[in-house]
């Protein structure tokens, strides 16, 4: 019953941020100096034409009335045209968000698998030669952004060794399996067609590790350390002096305890990610929203430019909000509200 | 209480030995900090120490393109003959000059805001301030930042007033959590009934407990913001030419490979370089100072 307090708490706020960030995110892309009418007439186009389409976008109204029916139409899915495809921003987000969920899923799965993978190792082998080998993996981890690892694989699977695809979500000579997720390796699995699943998996692959590596050197880094401290507690040395199996004490009673810092931490990193994804989508030419977003920030195509950050905005959210979930299963000092009465 | 200058500056010099003890006694903080320091050194002498200064701006020479690593030619030439090598000395400046422009406006405002909501905790004053950071932090910085850097011209000097505007936040939630903490303490509440206004309890009594964790945060984040600067210039809305630029070369490069791979290569290498050097820097005076976390 707490738990769902806290879970009713935690929605609301979200909501309350969301609506701050769509303020904020609106005042950002109004303060810009220059007519969007303008902009998206181009410099040709006759004066009556660029004041009837300003009246058409309330633009000679006062901000609060502006963002009053922005808001409104954002309600009903509505963002506006996009100047960049000339498309409904929603139409675009629609095609192009799936294939980012599907690179940061992959790209979740990896860095939490294999980060809490080679943290717990290197607890287990404090000190010996696993742990000095995941010492030096976490730092390179940690200092080489994601762009960086990209643009190294690409160089090394995609042209020298020549085993990975460079670019897009599919081979041009695979046909794609009919949308129903969007999710191309999902679909595939649906349609029965493992040619195109492999072939999806191999171009996902470059773009999720050069993604992941990074948060997942963090991982490992915190797992180690929390499980190392954990390891020193006295509830520890008791179960030993019970004679209870290394093994199970490590799965048993340390893991649960020891991962609560790594999952908080996990979800600022992922959050982080959204972010690197920018980057990591162009140098692969990964048809996904963020590649979309870099397009239209180029472009200055403020209705797209909104909405692509709403949509990153509620990602995190979300993401944040599962977080809060699994800290809350893993930890009973929040679950049963002892935080509150802090 | 005898505090002759003398005496103070003694147990200052004292101070700093046993901190360079602490420092020194992991060789990664030594390391980290010779790189910064080397990276420092080039940035400052970068016309007398590289070896064609002048290949800095927009000079020109078709004969020397595309060069491959040699002698003459560490790292290669770029599409118009201009030396990778003097070009990453250049860039270590703006690189630079990026991370202090934006540490040395976000961090006053951040920790001014932090202190005033931490020692008002429970006041309309916290709220306001905090839940703005909740908003400002609920995107990653990176996609504020494009998006406030592309509604301006793009340049180096609105690229760093973007960062600036995205970064504040962290600082006023480190702060918020130590003055929230202290506000209780018995020093805070004896300068109170001393008469002692807000101004002083904010910036003489409070304040000099956040020292430790905010230098620390600094020199983590110096890494951080070059990133992200570079990351800027990497989509083309940062540094623009011919301004050398890291994250610009990086992706200038990146057309040409992989047969021109030294143009992009060395210049990633440089980036890692940076940050691996104000990482472990950083890590070594988190160590020194005894912080938790930050």
């Amino acid at each position: 019953m707490r738990f769902l307090v806290f879970l009713a708490r935690r929605l609301l706020h979200s909501v309350f941020v969301l609506l701050g960030l769509s303020i904020l995110v609106f005042l950002i892309a109004r303060v810009m100096p220059g007519d969007p009418a303008r902009m998206a007439l181009g410099p040709r186009a006759p004066d009556w034409a660029v004041e009837k389409f300003r009246e058409s976008l309330h633009l000679d109204k006062p901000l609060y009335t502006q963002y009053y029916y922005w808001i409104r139409g954002a309600l009903h899915g509505d963002f506006g045209k996009s100047i960049f495809t000339r498309r409904d921003v929603t139409t675009d987000i629609k095609e192009f968000f799936p294939a980012t969920l599907e690179l940061m899923l992959l790209c979740g799965a990896i860095m939490s698998s294999l980060g809490i993978f080679l943290g717990v190792a290197s607890a287990r082998y404090a000190n010996r030669w696993p742990d000095n080998v995941v010492r030096v993996i976490s730092y390179m981890g940690v200092v080489t952004p994601a762009f960086v690892f990209a643009i190294l694989f690409l160089l090394l699977f995609g042209y020298v060794l020549d085993i990975l695809p460079t670019a897009g979500r599919l081979s041009p000579s695979i046909t794609r399996p009919p949308t129903i997720t969007g999710l191309i390796t999902l679909d595939s699995l649906i349609a029965g067609n493992f040619a195109a699943f492999f072939d999806a998996v191999k171009h996902l692959l470059m773009p999720a590790f050069a993604l992941a590596l990074g948060p997942m050197a963090q991982e490992a880094r915190i797992t180690r350390s929390s499980m190392t401290e954990n390891l020193q507690r006295d509830f520890i040395a008791l179960e030993r002096s019970q004679a209870i199996p290394e093994r199970k004490i490590m799965s048993k009673y340390l893991m649960k305890l020891s991962l609560i810092p790594t999952v908080s931490v996990l979800a600022l990193d992922f959050a982080a990610q959204l972010g690197w994804a920018f980057l990591v989508e162009l140098i692969f030419n990964w048809p996904g929203i963020s590649r979309y977003g870099i397009n239209v920030m180029l472009r200055k195509d403020l209705n797209a430019i909104v909405a692509v950050i709403m949509v990153i905005g509620l990602m995190f959210l979300i993401v944040n909000i599962i977080v809060d979930i699994l800290v809350a299963w893993l930890d009973p000092r929040i679950r049963l509200g002892a935080e509150r009465s802090k | 209480m005898n505090r002759s200058p003398r005496r103070t500056l003694a147990r200052r010099w004292e101070g700093a030995k046993k901190g360079w003890y602490k420092f020194s006694r992991n060789p990664l903080s030594v390391i980290g900090a010779a790189a910064v320091l080397l990276i420092l050194f080039l940035l400052a002498f970068a016309p007398y120490v590289a070896p064609y200064p002048e290949h800095a701006g927009s000079f020109v020479n078709f004969r020397e393109a595309r060069q491959p690593p040699s002698w003459k030619h560490p790292f290669g030439t770029d599409t118009v003959g201009r030396d990778v090598l003097s070009r990453i000395f250049f860039a270590f400046r703006f690189s630079m000059a990026m991370g202090v422009v934006v540490l040395s406006l976000t961090v006053p405002v951040g920790v001014t805001l932090g202190l005033l909501a931490g020692y008002k905790k429970g006041t309309w004053i916290d709220t306001v301030i905090m839940r703005t950071t909740d908003i400002f932090v609920s995107v990653p910085p990176l996609v504020l930042a494009l998006a406030v850097c592309s509604v301006l011209t793009p340049s180096v000097f609105n690229a760093m007033m973007a960062v600036s505007l995205m970064w504040w936040p962290w600082y006023c939630r480190l702060v918020y959590g130590i003055a929230s903490s202290l506000r209780n303490e018995f020093f805070v509440q004896s300068a109170q009934v001393t008469g002692a206004g807000s101004p002083h309890v904010l910036f003489k009594e409070i304040l000099p407990n956040c020292y430790a964790p905010i230098l620390t945060k600094m020199s983590l984040d110096m890494a951080w913001v070059i990133l992200i600067g570079s990351a800027l210039s990497f989509v083309g809305l940062g540094a623009q030419p011919p301004t050398p630029d890291l994250g610009t070369m990086v992706a200038d490069g990146g057309r040409y490979m992989p047969d021109q791979w030294w143009m992009t290569v060395f210049p990633a290498f440089a980036i890692m370089f940076v940050v691996l050097g104000f990482n472990l820097l950083g890590d070594g005076i988190r160590d020194m100072l005894a912080v938790e976390e930050v």
